[in-house]
């Protein structure tokens, strides 16, 4: 896997310099991994096993340590995803108030399944565990923000405000 | 109505800025409680009975208590909002509605236990809450209330708030600290429990962002007072999510001996368009489940312990009767399967086989011994864990089938 063509694993000099505030905020600078991978994945798009090597060598770690935990966590992206992600809850309020609803219409609106992203690379989706947003189910995550009370015509609106 | 502690300020659109938590008296008695032997506010928290408010419902003063005396290194505080427990949200509404309650219980927390860094670690998925969170540490800096010699007391305390990446098991104490080293969030075997040898193999407290909130009213109203709100052996409030089939889904705050009877019908609402309750999950989906007839329950740790189930999170899922509880395992079991860290193999290979099992069970291709297949490993692989994963797993298993075991047999070709 390489990074898409234009995007070079690289920091630039204010990212490195974040990197370091990281690194300097714990007593072991290795407990600034985590944010330091999510740095990389919003600088690079995803962590791609070249990402993984360079972050390694930031910290002094194994490459091999770094992909032990990418590959632990669910919010790490291992491959080139959408500019949007949708995820959607599928834990047991959301399922009992119409997730599997939900979850039907966006793969017939966006033409994908489960882990997919659209051709035109605007929207990857996902079907995930509780997000803890129960009261608003059933709900789903769109990048930053909680979305709930989902209907179809919620969900369409929802879809066309993404650029 | 009982008197709102945690939740007071929730209602006002700007309840999440420090001037309205420092008018409605928010940081007001800090400099006092910071002139205090740390010692005498880890008595007050002892006598008040406040119970870990996460999920194990452990009494925090006496988790406090396990940190050596005279320590000389660094001890750490460590805030667990990586909230994850299906069915709960209500640590989200503390972060969003109200941060600076949990940097104020922070800072008497850390005085108290001798910890001068402290880390909150939130959720991942959690974008929004961080945002205000972190802008309210801000605040706290700018303010004086956060860093060197606050308020002239001569106490320190940094705040690091760090983000999580997605994994429930990070919400397990170990787990997460194991994911705050910035490894993968693998438990780790006790004891030593964390009190002793935790974050970067310094003493650390792990404590739950609710129960941190309540520690300066704990503090500024006396223990007396708190534990009055409560039971014999629970103190106070707490916050109940309240989801599923039910007219007003939210966040309660009530004193934690309310029954599941009243919180369900007198302040929730009840169930809506007439329909009749099924079945309820008490405290987050790895508590037992609770047949309708077994309501008339005291929502406290003992109270619901003593009724075959727990309090966990307080998050409360109420099914109605069109619900297939079959259907309801299948949900829940394929959540510990994803979730389950993979280190210890009963965990590991149960909770995925349990899945395929209750999956075959509503698909109609279930098989005759498939029941007591899934009850026996639940009931043998019980307690052999390293953490307390698979005993969550394991409630709803084997509650889910023997509370409604015609209803899965039903879907069993003969």
């Amino acid at each position: 896997m390489r990074a898409p063509a234009g995007v070079k694993v690289q920091f630039t000099g204010g990212q490195l310099q974040e990197v370091r505030r990281l690194q300097a905020l714990y007593p072991d600078k290795r407990a600034a991994l985590l944010p330091v991978l999510q740095l990389a994945q919003a600088a690079f798009g995803y962590i791609s096993l070249e990402a993984e090597e360079y972050v390694a060598g930031l910290f002094d770690l194994s490459p091999a340590h770094v992909h032990e935990v990418v590959t632990f966590y669910t919010l790490f992206f291992r491959e080139p995803k959408g500019r949007h992600v949708v995820s959607v809850c599928h834990n047991l309020t959301c399922h009992l108030l119409g997730a599997r609803r939900v979850l039907a219409y966006l793969k017939e609106r966006l033409g994908v399944e489960v882990g997919g992203t659209t051709p035109d690379g605007k929207v990857t989706l996902l079907s995930v565990e509780c997000l803890c947003a129960c009261e608003m189910a059933p709900m789903m995550q769109v990048d930053d923000r909680y979305e709930g009370h989902l209907t179809p015509e919620l969900v369409d609106r929802i879809l066309e405000g993404l650029g | 109505m009982a008197e709102l502690i945690l939740t007071r300020n929730f209602h006002r659109p700007d309840s999440h800025a420090l001037r309205l938590y420092q008018e409605t008296g928010g940081y007001e008695g800090l400099q006092r409680v910071l002139a205090l032997p740390p010692v005498t506010i880890i008595e007050t928290v002892k006598k008040s009975n406040l119970r870990g408010l996460g999920g194990a419902g452990f009494p925090t003063g006496v988790k406090w208590g396990f940190i050596p005396k005279g320590h000389p290194g660094p001890v750490y505080l460590v805030i667990n909002a990586d909230e994850g427990e299906p069915g709960t949200f209500k640590d989200r509404y503390l972060l969003e509605r109200d941060p600076h309650a949990l940097i104020e219980g922070m800072i008497v927390s850390a005085y108290a236990i001798g910890s001068h860094l402290a880390f909150v670690y939130i959720r991942g998925e959690y974008v929004q809450p961080w945002r205000r969170f972190a802008r309210a540490v801000e605040e706290a800096y700018a303010a004086g209330f956060l860093g060197r010699n606050i308020l002239g007391s001569g106490f320190d305390l940094d705040v690091v708030v760090h983000r999580g990446a997605g994994a429930y098991i990070c919400g397990e104490e170990t787990g997460l600290i194991s994911s705050l080293e910035g490894k993968k969030g693998w438990p780790k075997l006790k004891p030593p429990f964390p009190a002793i040898r935790g974050a970067f193999d310094a003493p650390t407290i792990v404590n739950n962002v609710e129960t941190i909130c309540h520690v300066p009213h704990i503090v500024q109203r006396g223990a007396e007072w708190f534990a009055a709100l409560g039971t014999a052996t629970q103190g106070g409030t707490r916050m109940y999510s309240v989801s599923g089939h039910i007219r007003q889904p939210g966040v309660y705050e009530l004193p934690v001996s309310v029954t599941l009877r009243a919180l369900i019908y007198e302040h929730a609402g009840g169930l809506p368009d007439g329909r009749r309750l099924k079945a309820v999950v008490p405290g987050g989906s790895s508590a037992p489940i609770l047949r309708a007839d077994e309501i008339e329950v005291a929502m406290d740790v003992d109270g619901l312990k003593n009724a075959g189930t727990m309090a966990g999170s307080a998050g409360v899922i109420v099914m109605d009767e069109t619900v297939s509880i079959p259907e309801a395992l299948m949900v829940v079991a394929r959540f510990y399967a994803h979730e389950s860290c993979g280190q210890c193999t009963p965990c590991r290979e149960s909770t995925g086989w349990i899945f395929k099992m209750a999956q075959r069970i509503v698909e109609g291709k279930g098989r005759k011994e498939d029941l007591d297949t899934i009850l026996d490993v639940a009931r043998r692989g019980a307690g052999t864990t390293i953490c307390a994963f698979y005993d969550g797993a394991v409630g709803p298993y084997i509650s889910y089938i023997e509370k409604f075991r015609d209803e899965f047999e039903a879907l069993i070709p003969k």
